[in-house]
């Protein structure tokens, strides 16, 4: 594994595990799942352009995330509901603009050698999340405590949450090339899911979900490596032992 | 005696839905405004079209430079979600530029032990949760306090440390104050001006004109009891 690769992947699980206690503690640990489908079109449509998937898929969810925003605006019901629906029409769209093997790449990570577009969006993507959570994670604990408190304090919050929809989705669209669409979504999932688990402290679950995260993601691939295997899988396995394990402290 | 709030023709509607209808009213700065009606009559409504966060019609005219700090009825939180007190007030003063004083300062002014703010919000009493509320209301310095039922569900001497609290403030901080209660020996005593949100009107004025058995009969369409407080 080439260095470039390697600090793709630390920073991209550093992104997903700050990314995923946010998503945890808003309850929209399913949404992860469901959201990481929107990408499909955008895969496919890259394909058909002779584009890399990873900025098609950026692209739609991207847009998915804004649809979803506006829908939740407008509609007054709840996201995960936005998110079911634009889930099974972006499946729908995305099964027939991709063929079997290139959907299967998508969803669960493929192997080939990432270009250098894609190395550098990988990262300022992954610095941008980090960023983005680091710096707003004050506004975003009150907003999870209560929007209406948000709103009397100064914080934008129509437009946090939008900022925090996109971010999630971006979040997602790394992990394309690495892990697939679908395992990113446990990767965003697990470790936050853990540390949610073992801290008691905001503090603590951020550290515990970007150590789990990045354990998991470096162990996941220097076995991938090892034993000539799929790395997404190996992640997540590496992931899951980690949860699997809090469940002896308490 | 200026007006921090005046409120002209108000209404708001979801859908088919007419929550307030044609709703007008004025809080003098200083001065404390119960909101009092039954269950459905559009009170916790009317907060939130006053922060805006309910679409409205009509005029909200609030003064120049005022800062409300909204302390809302109880939260639905998880008991599992590691955010402590001390998270949540330090989040307040981050958007500040306050330090870590301030919350030693707050916690102490509402009555909360080291011990209890370093517990995780979720695992909180009602009435430690609404203390932290406040707290977290006043670290925004604010001109107007908003308080939605915020005894509900708390023991009857946390109520009362909570209405002490809130009158304390209040005297010592110039605060205008509108709260909504179900509590009409607590309106009594404490508020200067009542607004009875009915399901047919809507009336305003001072305690004695607005808490009277036969208008609160119209309101509630139920007779009301209360007890007034001679202190």
């Amino acid at each position: 594994m080439t260095i470039e690769n390697l600090l793709l992947s630390i920073t991209m699980a550093l992104a997903a595990g700050l990314v995923g206690c946010f998503v945890i503690m808003r309850r929209m640990a399913l949404a992860a799942d469901a959201l990481s489908h929107v990408a499909l079109p955008g895969i496919g449509i890259a394909l058909a352009l002779h584009i890399s998937p990873i900025f098609g898929a950026a692209a739609t969810l991207f847009f998915g995330g804004l649809l979803v925003w506006a829908v939740e605006g407008k509609a007054r019901i709840g996201t995960e509901a936005i998110i079911g629906v634009l889930f099974s029409v972006a499946l729908a769209m995305g099964s027939m603009m991709t063929s079997g093997e290139d959907l299967i790449e998508a969803l669960l990570g493929g192997a080939g050698v990432m270009t250098w577009p894609e190395i550098s969006f990988g990262l300022v993507a992954s610095i941008a999340i980090i960023a983005f959570v680091v710096t707003q994670r004050n506004k975003l604990i009150i907003m999870l405590v209560s929007p209406d408190v948000a709103r009397t304090a100064g914080i934008g919050v129509r437009r946090l949450n939008l900022l925090f929809l996109e971010t999630f989705a971006l979040t997602i669209a790394l992990g394309l090339r690495y892990l697939g669409v679908l395992l990113m979504g446990a990767l965003i999932i697990i470790p936050a899911a853990t540390a949610k688990r073992l801290a008691n402290n905001l503090t603590t679950m951020l550290v515990v979900a970007v150590t789990i995260a990045v354990a998991a993601t470096v162990i996941g691939t220097w076995l991938a490596g090892w034993l000539h295997h799929e790395t997404g899988p190996l992640i997540v396995t590496f992931a899951a032992a980690f949860f699997a394990l809090s469940f002896l402290r308490r | 005696m200026d007006n921090i709030l005046e409120v002209d023709h108000l209404s708001v509607r979801f859908g088919p839905v007419e929550v307030l209808k044609d709703l007008s009213f004025h809080v003098a700065k200083g001065s404390s405004l119960a909101v009092i009606g039954p269950n459905g009559a559009g009170k916790t409504v009317l907060f939130q079209a006053l922060i805006g966060s309910a679409p409205s019609e009509g005029r909200i005219r609030w003064a120049p430079d005022v800062r409300i700090g909204y302390v809302p009825q109880m939260l639905d939180l998880e008991r599992d979600v590691p955010i402590t007190g001390v998270d949540f007030l330090r989040a307040r003063v981050s958007l500040t530029r306050g330090s870590g004083s301030d919350v030693a300062h707050i916690l102490d002014l509402v009555g909360i032990s080291k011990e209890v703010s370093k517990c995780m919000i979720g695992t909180l009493s009602g009435g430690q949760f609404q203390r932290l509320l406040v707290g977290f209301a006043l670290l925004g310095d604010p001109s107007v306090l908003m308080l939605d039922e915020p005894t509900a569900g708390i023991d009857e001497p946390g109520q009362k440390q909570l209405n002490e609290l809130v009158r304390h403030l209040q005297e010592e901080r110039g605060l205008t104050v509108l709260f909504i209660s179900h509590e009409l020996s607590v309106v009594y005593q404490y508020a200067m001006d009542v607004l009875c949100l009915g399901r047919k009107r809507a009336c305003f004025g001072a305690p004695k004109k607005i808490l009277t058995p036969e208008l609160l009969l119209e309101i509630y369409g139920t007779p009301v009891d209360y007890h007034v407080h001679d202190d």
